[in-house]
Order: structure tokens, then sequence, then C-alpha cells
């Protein structure tokens, strides 16, 4: 299935801004983030179609992942 | 020996008082019950006991309070945070506006717990005042009125030396508009703001143009225990540095990091408080700025206080290299690029500079411009007429100038609009809260009006900064949140400690008990960490009962009822009830 990957901040760095990205069926989201070889303990927040998801969530085709390491403050 | 020592601190600290009814000025000792507080703790606590809350803010019984915080003027990481008090004009409640630069070291190494400026002076007049370790002088002054914030800094460097301390108003302050603001020199000579509350328009009533501080000769911080402070404050420089948000987020790029976050969650002001996301995102981003100030040589990396380890502030440059301003913050490029939809940096930059130049709070103006927009008064997006706005109309208290220069909510009131982002008339900084729904109740319950800094309820919504997320699509949590944030933000702004400060508060076990180190060390003291809390619990319900005797209500604490509209991309509403928001006031 294919899902968008948006990346921002120091994810970026040697990787890229967002792609289309083709993964196996019912994939979990903790499953995505270590195919981009982030760990889990860099994560600050994670959104599928802009909401809050836990690492074990199935995601399903055409769903939109944005990663952010930990950043606070304005 | 412990209460020998804190007994000569006491000595050695004072209370400055100018009177500007009958230009004289004052030394007082400390009172024994304000011997334990500082910053905003202690400019609320002034201000309770001595400014009548049903004054008029411009009138004869307001008072103007700067108060260091207890921590400022020590060699510890970020500590130089001044505050400012008062009755404000722009809200009419109770205000503690917090600034970094280097007044408040300068204060605290001359002993001034406070200055409290009261009195209004009879004539036509300008002063200028002068703090030293010899007093305060009161001067009449007529070459600097008029003039802009940076040649204020500028000519009082000649007068007075390269070094010396400033604090001014604007031609904004000068002509006592709402959004005026008190600008504080920076180690570059360039400027920080007291930025909310209009209280640029309350030093203007007195007829202040400017306090200029030489702390030549200064006796300096006695350390009670200067070792056990020295290990302490190491302790406390780590924890700073270990936390990702302040060791790594803010330092890479700064406070508009936060775009392109706020943005995914569908919490980004846009056009004017109507779109939770912002197309043009990516162009107003801190990553695209950390890009643009390193391509033209300007600093992604930079202190608004000596002693800041942070370095979340930058020096923004145009394409040819020039200086174009410093410290550009989140919610300008926000609330200027994708909620009056200006979408690009160097406009935004251009418009940062003129508002410090002539002295307005570059959040209540750019929420203003949000207003005046929907009004019609001038297209969504531009940018140029934007600036000259700015600086021929506001700068120049024309007829159209005075009016955006009265705020967001009287501006909406005038316009006859009712998508007015406002509480207490405060505008409502980049965060909308129905999809950030923690900072919500920070707007509408906090002392001082609409204010992010109030309680920063952000950083746990989205990033689960201190023990993890509380969803910020849902009421459950939010109310705790938020008090649990203001009651931490008080300690923040009563120890000068800049606001960032909070995310390693919340995450690094050391963190507190090294701030509580550091107090005992600096004053001879035995406080705990409880009594920390137990200052914020305070100091807030000093604030609700002044705002109550004002004339405030549970009522008040409410926000617009345009925030019942839903919200895209989550089609998000705020629904928490009257009942469910007075929640927080039970403690």
């Amino acid at each position: 299935m294919n899902l968008t990957i948006q990346l921002f901040a120091t994810f970026r760095n040697n990787r890229f801004k967002e792609a289309q990205m083709q993964f196996a069926d019912a994939i979990t989201l903790g499953q995505v983030i270590a195919e981009l070889e982030i760990t889990i303990g860099e994560v600050g927040m994670v959104l599928v179609n802009g909401r809050h998801a836990p690492m074990d969530q199935e995601l399903s085709d055409g769903q939109l992942v944005a990663l952010f390491p930990m950043l606070s403050g304005g | 020996m412990m209460a020998h020592t804190l007994a000569k601190e006491k000595n050695m600290d004072k209370i400055l008082r100018v009177n500007m009814s009958n230009l004289s000025t004052s030394s007082e000792n400390v009172p024994a019950e304000w011997a334990g507080l500082g910053g905003r703790a202690l400019t609320s606590t002034i201000v309770a006991k001595e400014v009548i809350p049903t004054c008029h803010p411009l009138g004869k019984n307001n008072k103007l309070v700067f108060a260091p915080g207890m921590l400022s003027g020590t060699a510890a990481a970020n500590t130089g945070r001044l505050s400012a008090g008062a009755k404000s004009p722009l809200t009419g409640t109770i205000k503690e506006s917090n600034v970094g630069g280097t007044a408040a070291q300068m204060f605290a190494r001359l002993g001034i717990k406070a200055m409290i400026i009261e009195g209004l002076p009879t004539g036509d007049a300008w002063y200028g005042v002068h703090v030293s370790k010899d007093g305060v002088v009161i001067t009449e002054e007529t070459e600097l009125i008029g003039k802009g914030n940076f040649a204020v800094v500028e000519a009082l460097e000649l007068r007075f030396g390269k070094k010396t301390g400033v604090l001014s108003i604007g031609t904004a302050g000068e002509m006592r508009m709402l959004t005026s603001n008190i600008s504080v020199k920076d180690t570059d000579s360039k400027i920080r703001s007291h930025g909310r509350g209009g209280l640029g328009a309350l030093m203007g009533s007195k007829k202040i143009k400017f306090i200029a501080i030489d702390d030549t000769a200064a006796p300096g911080i006695t350390l009670a225990d200067p070792d056990k402070f020295k290990e302490a404050a190491r302790i406390f420089a780590k924890a700073l540095i270990s936390h990702p948000a302040t060791g790594e987020g803010l330092p890479t790029f700064g406070t508009a990091e936060m775009v392109n976050i706020v943005n995914a969650a569908g919490g980004l002001p846009t056009r004017n408080f109507t779109y939770g996301q912002f197309e043009g995102r990516e162009n107003i981003s801190g990553e695209t700025m950390r890009e643009t100030i390193i391509e033209r040589g300007g600093k992604p990396k930079h202190g608004c206080q000596s002693g800041c380890i942070i370095q979340c502030s930058q020096v923004y440059n145009d394409k040819d290299g020039n200086y174009v301003t410093s410290g550009l913050e989140y919610e300008t490029i926000e609330l200027m690029g994708a909620n009056a939809c200006v979408g690009n940096l160097d406009d935004i930059a251009a418009a940062d500079y003129v508002m410090d130049d002539i002295g307005v709070d570059s959040i209540e103006t750019a929420v203003t411009f949000g207003v005046a927009m929907e009004a019609g008064v001038l297209p969504f997006g531009d940018g140029k007429e934007v600036l000259r706005i700015l600086t021929d109309e506001i700068g120049r208290g024309t007829p159209l100038g005075r009016i955006l220069g009265s705020g967001a909510g009287n501006v909406g009131k005038i316009y006859g609009i009712t998508r007015v982002p406002v509480v207490k008339n405060q505008g409502i900084p980049a965060y909308d809260p129905r999809s950030i729904k923690g900072i919500g109740i920070t707007y509408a319950t906090s002392t001082m009006g609409a204010d992010h800094t109030a309680g920063y309820a952000v950083g746990t919504n989205l990033m689960g900064v201190g023990g993890g997320i509380v969803d910020p699509l849902k009421k459950d949590g939010q109310v705790d949140l938020s008090r649990h944030v203001q009651i931490a933000a008080i300690m923040l702004d009563s120890l000068g400690l800049c606001l960032f400060v909070g995310f390693p508060a919340a995450d690094v076990p050391t963190c507190v008990p090294s701030l509580i180190d550091m107090l005992n060390a600096r004053f001879g003291l035995e406080l705990t960490p409880e009594w920390i809390g137990g200052l914020g619990m305070t100091t807030l319900k000093t604030e609700r009962a002044f705002n109550i005797a004002a004339g405030f209500t549970n009522i008040h604490d409410r926000l617009p009822e345009f925030f019942e509209e839903p919200l895209l991309p989550h089609n998000a509403v705020w629904d928490f009830t009257g009942d469910e928001i007075d929640e927080f006031w039970n403690f």
C-alpha cells in the first residue's frame, strides 16, 4: 500500500521532506518508523492524518504520516 | 549563620520609588513580606497591594513596577528575565510582561529588588530616568521625543556609554496606544520587548521616554553559599542542554520550528482564525528560516540575554547580507505569515523591525492586522501595505494608525467584525484553541488575558512534555494541564528564568532540585520544591483577586463565540462549558 511520509526538522537530514512510499499491507506505525531508520526514542510527535496515533496502530492505504523529532517552544 | 546572611542580603537589596507627580525618588528597605519574592511574584504582589483595582490604567493611581527574577544577576544560565507589572491599559486586568535583554541583570547587580514608578506629571514635559548605584535621577528630555527605539538606544549609548542599559518606548508608547510595548536593550544594542498588555502606553502616560541603567561599581550579587550555588548551576545547565527541546530543537530552528508542528496538528491560525492549516507554511517554517539565515550570513543562533545557553533567537539578514531584524519569533512569523497570509519571511522580518522601532507588540499588532484584513482595511497577504501602515499610519498616529494601534478587540468593534480573536481584549497568539485545547484553557483563564506564555500547554498537547501527550483534540485533562503549567510558569517568571526552562523542568529529574538548590545557596534559605508550587498558586490567586476587584468575573474567562464554528482539517470546535472552564479555579 501507499503512504505519504512527511519528515520535519532534523529528520530531513540525509532523508527527504515528503515522499510517497510503498509498504506491506497492515504495517504498523512503529514498523514504518523503523523502516525509515528512525528510533522511537527520537520521535517527539507522530501524526497519522493529523492526529496523534499509537505505535501499534495499523495503517491503511493513502494515509499521511508526519514525523517530528522532540521540538517544543514558541 | 543563615539568618545572618539573609539579614545582610535584605539590607543590601532595596526598593526604588520614582514619583512622577512631584518628580522625586526614594530608596526603601525591602519589607519582610517581599524578601522571598522576585519577578512576577513580586510585581503582582506589589500591584495587588498598591494599585487601586478600579483605577484608570493611564491615570494617576496606576503604577509601573519592574522586578528582576530571584536568580537574575547570578552566573547561572538563562536567569536574566525582567518582569514588568501594572494594571494593563489593554486588558484592564493585572499584568506581568516578561523580557530578556540586559536590564534584569543590571538591576539585580545594583541590588534593586523592584522599581516602582507612580503618579503622573502635571505639565507636557517628557522625562528620562537614570538609574545607577547612587540612586535615581529624573531629567527633562527633549532630544529623543518622537524618536524610534533604535535611535533612542543609539543616542543613549553616546550619552551614557556603550554599556548603558535601556528601557524605552517608541512613538506608539508616546501616543499611549494600547498595542505599545516597552523595549529593552539586548547585548547587541538591539531590542527585546515587554510586549504584551500595552505597558508602553502606561510608561507614556507617566511621560517617561526612557530609563537608562548604569551598573558601574554595582555591589553585585552576594551568594550565601558560593560553592553550593556553582554546583547547582552546573547541574541546571546540564539539564538545559540534555533536553532535546532546549538542547537541540530551539538552538537549531528557533521558535519558528513550531510552524510545521502546529500546521501538521491542524491548529495553525490562518486567515484570521478561519482555517487550521496554511498552504504556504513551508516558506515561513523554522527549517526554511534556518537555511535562509545561513545562506545570507546571518546568525541562526543568538541569545536574548547574556548567559543564555539555549540561543533560540537569531539575526535575520536581507538578500544582500544586511541586518534586518533579530529575535524573530514564531508568534510574529505565524500571525503575520499565516494568519494575515503575508507568507514570506522577508516581509515579516521587515515588519518585525518596524514594530520594534515604533514600539508595538508584534503579537497584538499581527492579530490586529488579521482582523483589519477581514474588515477590508487592506487585502489578506499584502505585506507591503502592512509595512506602509506600520510606518506611515501607526508610527505617525494618523486616525487609521490610532485605530489599528488600539489592538484587535477594538478594531473588531470599530469595523463590526465578529471573528475577533481576543480574551479580555488581548489578542490570541498563534495556536488555534479548537485544535490545541489545553492552550485554549490557558487563554480563557489566564489572569493576563489571552497569553500562551502564561501556561504553555502546547508542549504537552503536541509533544508529551511532562510525561505523555494529552490529546489536543479532546477535552479530557486540559483544565488540569493548564492549571499545572500556569503554576509552573509563575515559578519561571519569578525566578527570572526563560520560559523554555519549563521543558527540562518537566522532563529532567535534576532540573527543579537544582533550581531550589540555587535559590537556597543564593539567599541562605531552606526552600523546598513544595514552596515553589505554593508560590505559583498564591500568586495566581493574588492576581485573580485583583481582577475580581477590578470588575472581572468568571464570564470573562470565556473564548469568543466564533470558536464554536468547526475548524478544518479536524472540524474541531471549542465546546467547553462555562462550568468546565470554571473548574480551573478549584485549587
